[in-house]
């Protein structure tokens, strides 16, 4: 009874932190979404242990806290992965962001170096 | 023609193609270079395009491509900075374009002394034999950074033209192969690099193997991209 108390706490902290810092802005919604499913999972697991001795003979685990092992470790892989992919996708805006700023760059030296001297040939 | 701390040849580089080529217009893309390439550069007559940070060969050439695109250029070639590649080549590589949207300078096709052993060979042929297939014609040096293309492909590759290694050369012909755009080979020499040194050690060949591999895996199962 004690440790169901115990994840509850936490799992009820979880959402809270996980709430807070998303009203706040710190945070994307869509990032919340995993992080969501994992605070809700951890408080419903807390309320309802049986669940989780179910499920456990159900998908033929032979612990619970091997169950509860594999689940904690395939949703922190799908934050990961999550993780990487939105890095590549601002990889690739940056990318994007910085040709546009060298374009625009090369296109300022031009315009200056034309007013400068209007004799000179824009392109050469 | 990308350019990453080439100071030591740039100039030369630059003043040799402007004499081979005096109708063209020459943009070196610095690719981030932290010595004084871009000055060197454009005091030797080039348009210099300045990226803020190094974004490897093929993030060069995209700026390059769209670059041309918006300044309405009819063709392109990209060209090394450290004078591997002979400007005098460049009209036979250009007139691939005839027949074909991309035309590659290569090395293997009969011309010049150019010799690759062990495992770094292994993946020139693989690279070679699957995009030959896929373009239906022979291409024997695919990761040529000597190569030609013309206004749809400058499109093309304004679109797609990936930053990682091998992707600039792989990759992005892979992907244009695929879209319907034609590839055509013309025989060049290639001439020892002016400066620096090539990478020769096996683990390093092992490993282009391995990502040779990879490349072409990844280019040949992706979804088509679309231009728009």
């Amino acid at each position: 009874m004690n440790v169901t108390i115990t994840f509850l706490v936490v799992g009820a902290l979880f959402v809270l932190v996980l709430f807070w810092v998303l009203r706040s802005g710190r945070i994307r919604e869509k990032y919340v979404a995993l992080w969501g499913l994992i605070g809700v999972a951890g408080v419903v697991l807390a309320i309802w242990p049986d669940l989780l001795s179910g499920l456990t003979r159900l998908l033929g685990f032979q612990l619970p806290a091997n169950l509860l092992f594999f689940l904690a470790i395939l949703l922190l892989l799908g934050v990961c992965l999550h993780l990487s992919v939105e890095a590549s996708k601002l990889e690739d805006e940056t990318r994007t962001l910085a040709e546009e700023v060298a374009l625009l760059h090369l296109r300022i030296d031009r315009l200056q170096g034309q007013r400068a001297d209007e004799s000179t040939p824009p392109r050469t | 023609m990308p350019a990453w701390n080439e100071s030591d040849v740039i100039a030369a580089t630059v003043t040799e193609v402007l004499t081979a080529m005096p109708e063209a217009d020459l943009l070196v893309i610095d690719d981030g270079s932290t010595d004084d390439t871009a000055a060197l550069a454009h005091a030797a007559g080039a348009s210099v395009l300045t990226l803020p940070y190094n974004m490897g060969v093929g993030g060069a050439l995209r700026a390059g491509f769209k670059y041309a695109w918006r300044n309405g250029y009819e063709q392109v070639i990209q060209v090394d900075a450290d004078g591997q590649h002979d400007p005098r080549d460049i009209p036979k590589v250009l007139a691939g374009l005839e027949h074909a949207d991309i035309s590659i300078g290569a090395r293997f096709a009969g011309e010049g002394a150019y010799e690759a052993r062990g495992p770094r060979r292994w993946a020139m042929r693989l690279l070679a034999t699957a995009l030959s297939a896929a373009a239906h014609t022979r291409l024997s040096d695919v990761t040529s950074g000597f190569r030609a293309a013309n206004r749809r492909t400058i499109r093309q590759y304004t679109h797609h033209y990936p930053a990682e290694y091998l992707g600039d050369t792989v990759d992005s012909l892979m992907t244009a192969i695929r879209m319907g755009y034609t590839v055509t080979q013309v025989p060049v020499a290639m001439r020892p690099r002016q400066g620096g040194t090539p990478s020769a050690s096996p683990v390093k060949a092992m490993i282009y193997l391995f990502r040779s591999a990879f490349a072409l895996l990844i280019s040949t199962t992706r979804r088509k991209s679309s231009v728009a």
